[in-house]
């Protein structure tokens, strides 16, 4: 079966189903889980919040509020509010994966990775190796990601290039509430660590969430558009603009393959180097940095393993080298819009 | 305290497979039979068995960069410890880790670790996984006096009392970060006094004294096992050998070591007192000694006769190569 068949499948399976937001698949997919499965517990500062105080328990369910009732169904033991310690989650996160629990840890904001990397990279990423295949570490680290609301330079980053590079993590980034459901019992129930990475600007994004539990394979991307004159890659928040793009110019003729990786690690090389084949024409929609980043390293694979078919040159649609600016101003020329989004499409497409 | 006579034999052949075995690394290193970086830690033997002869095999540790000896006390196969520390395909991780990543999960071994501070928010995770699944098992962290330092074992002390866990702190002091001295990196009086500042019981013991070590510690067993949350231990230890096999030592005194091992032998001191007491006889301690070092050449012969990893082994083991 193609990528493209598989995709086509999956999305008849969505009609009909109730409409949620990526907030609350998310939040249905850890809470089923936990029915389901006693050994999956959630820790992190404010998961539940309200620890210690004189107030109201579960005052926030996480900041963006995804965890929000868990801790009522579940108890402190299983939804468990730590203080800000970065090192010490993650570190007892990676430990109790090792001895018989699922944890789910959250990093309020992936750009504390930073007071933590080494709890990420050096042990949980590598004991299965190092250990010659003794260790399981099934655990995942939720965190938000990407710019949009202003959080400024330390809250705002896409790093999930500096994850990508590692071996042994599974890093995952959806871009709609189906995908999140899916991809989050898949998370779960992997035995190796798993980085599950939230665009905040997602949050009230909706769309068709059925019910019931169900997955999606990791390292399968989604085909959001189909058309063989330019393949469109996009990550995560920009995968929504790349659709308004391609649907733009669909009015105009022009069909496009909107390629959503779904994971970045593993990444589907071949759904990708299939659309180039048939396009000869590749644009890159990534928010990270551009330097050694995700789409880099697909700008790379498209020309090792599929330089022939290519009949113009590859464009990166990304964020500039810079930090997050605070500005709202700034903030939007940092983020790849659609407007640079279709003006690269056209280029290529002229070239 | 009363020890029963099997008790004593297991305690003393532990801690002399530890020695033996951490000589003969010497050896072998030196004879380039053990490729890499290879810390050990003879001297210090009594700190890890007093500990572990405590513990089962479904209570857990994590170790440190000098981990042979908590590896052997906890249980591991000295034969597949010495093929993985020559890197052999049939060593305990299959060559992969070395001698800084020796682990043995069905053993409780959690894994040496390179990183210094590595183990304690680990074992934070061990202790959580046993108090959310309902069992009396613990876990104990090594960490060395170096490693007190570390950002991730003052964070890993507060987390342990705040969530309550049966998790044991067992510092080694043995007066040396690397070629650092303990009394210029250690900006607080001691170990214990600062563990003991995060809210939790925090004690000292002589190190190099086998009953002094399990006697204090059982305490702190007790303790974790029936709910009772963390402890710390800060033990007065020695280390005959330099940071790594190798170190020329120039930082150490004149004489330190030779006087080191005269005074505070921790096997001297364990023989002294079994024999004084009348418990063991000196024949007895004798053939342990023997015992233990035709292991030790079994593992050496076994392990230099043991095959190298197949090629097709360095992308196994992960989920995927690119």
């Amino acid at each position: 079966m193609t990528s493209k068949a598989k995709a086509s499948t999956e999305t008849t399976s969505t009609q009909s189903a109730p409409v949620k937001t990526y907030r609350e698949a998310i939040n249905e997919a850890l809470r089923q889980e936990m029915r389901a499965d006693p050994t999956v517990i959630i820790m992190g500062e404010e998961v539940s919040g309200g620890a210690g105080t004189p107030g109201q328990d579960d005052a926030y369910g996480g900041v963006f509020g995804v965890t929000k009732g868990l801790m009522p169904e579940f108890g402190r033991e299983r939804v468990i509010d730590t203080p800000i310690t970065e090192s010490a989650i993650i570190g007892a996160a990676a430990g109790a994966a090792n001895t018989g629990l699922r944890p789910v840890a959250e990093l309020m904001f992936f750009d504390f990775i930073g007071v933590c990397f080494d709890q990420i990279f050096n042990q949980a990423a590598k004991f299965r190796y190092m250990f010659g295949g003794k260790a399981r570490t099934p655990m995942v680290i939720r965190a938000t990601v990407g710019a949009g609301m202003s959080a400024g330079a330390q809250h705002s980053n896409m790093l999930h290039p500096v994850v990508a590079h590692i071996p042994g993590l599974k890093v995952v980034m959806p871009s709609n509430a189906y995908d999140a459901k899916g991809l989050m019992l898949s998370a779960i129930r992997d035995d190796d660590p798993v980085i599950f990475l939230e665009h905040k600007t997602l949050y009230d994004t909706k769309c068709e969430v059925p019910d019931e539990p169900y997955t999606i394979p990791f390292g399968e991307a989604s085909f959001n558009r189909e058309g063989s004159d330019i393949t469109i890659v996009a990550l995560s928040a920009m995968v929504p603009r790349a659709n308004a793009v391609a649907d733009k110019l669909a009015r105009e003729g022009i069909a496009a393959d909107v390629i959503d990786p779904r994971t970045i690690s593993p990444l589907d090389e071949e759904a990708i180097l299939e659309s180039v084949e048939m396009s000869g024409r590749l644009v890159i929609v990534d928010e990270a940095n551009p330097r050694c980043s995700l789409a880099a390293d697909i700008a790379s694979i498209a020309v090792e393993k599929a330089f022939s078919a290519l009949r113009a040159p590859i464009r990166k649609v990304t964020a500039p080298h810079t930090p997050v600016p605070f500005s709202p101003v700034l903030e939007q020329l940092y983020m790849p819009s659609e407007e640079r989004i279709e003006q690269a499409v056209r280029e290529l497409l002229e070239a | 305290m009363q020890y029963e006579k099997d008790f004593l034999v297991q305690a003393y052949r532990t801690m002399k497979t530890i020695r033996l075995f951490e000589e003969r690394s010497i050896v072998e290193f030196e004879r380039g039979n053990i490729p890499g970086f290879v810390h050990v830690s003879d001297g210090q033997e009594a700190v890890a068995v007093g500990m572990c002869m405590h513990l089962t095999d479904s209570d857990v540790i994590g170790s440190t960069h000098r981990g042979h000896g908590h590896s052997i006390a906890k249980g591991c196969d000295v034969i597949g410890m010495m093929k993985e520390i020559m890197g052999r395909a049939t060593g305990l991780c299959r060559g992969k880790g070395g001698s800084m990543h020796i682990a043995d999960f069905h053993k409780g071994m959690l894994g040496a670790n390179a990183i210094v501070g590595g183990a304690p928010p680990l074992c934070n995770g061990a202790a959580l996984s046993a108090k959310t699944l309902g069992k009396k098992d613990i876990a104990v962290s090594f960490t060395g006096d170096g490693g007190s330092s570390q950002g991730t074992v003052l964070e890993a002390l507060n987390l342990a009392v705040v969530l309550k866990l049966p998790h044991i702190f067992m510092f080694e002091n043995n007066q040396y970060g690397e070629g650092t001295g303990v009394s210029y990196a250690l900006g607080a009086k001691d170990i214990a006094s600062r563990a003991g500042a995060f809210g939790m019981p925090a004690e000292k013991v002589d190190g190099t004294d086998f009953f002094a070590v399990y006697e204090t510690v059982a305490g702190a067993v007790k303790r974790a096992r029936d709910g009772g949350g963390p402890t710390s231990i800060e033990a007065d230890t020695v280390r005959f050998n330099g940071h790594f096999i190798g170190d020329p030592q120039l930082y150490r005194a004149k004489d330190e070591v030779k006087k080191l091992r005269k005074e505070r032998d921790c096997l001297t001191k364990f023989r002294e007192r079994v024999t004084g007491e009348g418990w063991l006889k000196t024949s007895e301690l004798k053939t342990i000694d023997q015992e233990v070092a035709d292991l030790i050449d079994r593992a050496v012969e076994e392990a230099l006769a043991a095959p190298q990893p197949d090629p097709s082994e360095l992308t196994t083991d992960v989920y995927v190569s690119y």
